[in-house]
């Protein structure tokens, strides 16, 4: 059965990110001053091949943990969407 | 001691890496491409090199993708091994992606592209005048790896300025604590953003480059 699966990377909470810093910066600029941060981080889509979703969301995992984010500056979240 | 210089899609300093290696530093080296798998004809007392560039067009991560080339499986045996491994720039982001050194490179604080030369603090020497050229050369790692780093004096060079100072106003990137390049604890893997290659040649006007081969035992 086919999966869609989304995951979300997003730079580690206590990390400088500097596209959100940029992207703040463009806010101000339009005049909207009621935004108090901006990060910025991917979102990913798979579509997987699996038995079932659990199995579909073990598989998300090994390819977030091994490629798709770096957990020394990232942390993930995986949801299967159908 | 031989070289190779491995080279990936997207990179772009394995020709001055090449160049240097052989024409102004006098050493056996060979390019290696990164779809090969052999080290053949390398031993442990050789070096491999990863170059500068934008491997895989830095996709996903910088260096993420290289580091799953075939040739990078062999060069990590090859660091298991013993042999000396030496990552430049882009190499340097490919080394951490391979775990074979702590840390990562992330985006330059000011988000801005930077190009010049930038003196560097070497173990117990005089400052180096060396080019760095990055827009990911910012080093970061959690408190602890840092202060492991710094106890086991892992840390190669931190950015500097002309006295050797190490202040923030040296430090191009952002990098924590002004780190410019680092090894892994048995000494044979070295990292480092700042490009040597581009420093080794009198036409050119800088050999300091030379002196940092020197200081990481390649020459």
């Amino acid at each position: 059965m086919t999966y869609h699966v989304q995951i979300n990377v997003m730079p580690l909470k206590d990390l400088l990110d500097p596209q959100g810093k940029a992207v703040m910066g463009g806010l101000v600029n339009l005049g909207i001053k009621s935004v108090n941060d901006i990060r910025i981080g991917k979102h990913i889509t798979l579509e997987i091949e699996a038995e079932s979703a659990e199995a579909a969301k073990q598989i998300a995992e090994t390819t977030a943990t091994k490629l798709l984010a770096n957990p020394v500056m990232e942390f993930f979240e995986i949801e299967v969407v159908g | 001691m031989k070289f190779g210089v491995v080279v990936f899609p997207g990179s772009n300093c394995d020709h001055d890496m090449l160049d240097a290696l052989q024409n102004d530093l006098n050493k056996e080296v060979r390019a290696l491409w990164h779809k090969d798998k052999s080290l053949d004809g390398f031993t442990t007392e050789d070096c491999i090199v990863l170059p500068g560039g934008f491997s895989f067009g830095d996709y996903l991560r910088c260096g993420a993708i290289a580091r799953f080339s075939p040739m990078m499986q062999s060069v990590i045996e090859f660091a298991a091994k013993g042999g000396k491994v030496l990552g430049v720039c882009n190499g340097f982001q490919i080394l951490c992606e391979s775990h074979l050194l702590p840390g990562v490179l992330t985006m330059n604080a000011h988000r801005q592209f930077v190009c010049k030369n930038n003196y560097l603090k070497t173990p117990g020497g005089e400052p180096l005048l060396i080019p760095v050229a990055h827009g990911d050369g910012r080093f970061q790692a959690d408190e602890k790896t840092l202060d492991e780093l710094e106890a086991n004096n892992q840390v190669l060079f931190y950015y500097c300025d002309e006295q050797g100072n190490v202040v923030e106003s040296a430090n191009p990137n952002g990098a924590v604590r002004n780190i410019a390049g680092i090894r892994n604890k048995e000494g044979n893997v070295f990292g480092m953003m700042p490009h040597p290659e581009r420093a080794v040649s009198a036409t050119l006007g800088n050999e300091d480059g030379k002196k940092v081969f020197e200081l990481l035992g390649l020459l």
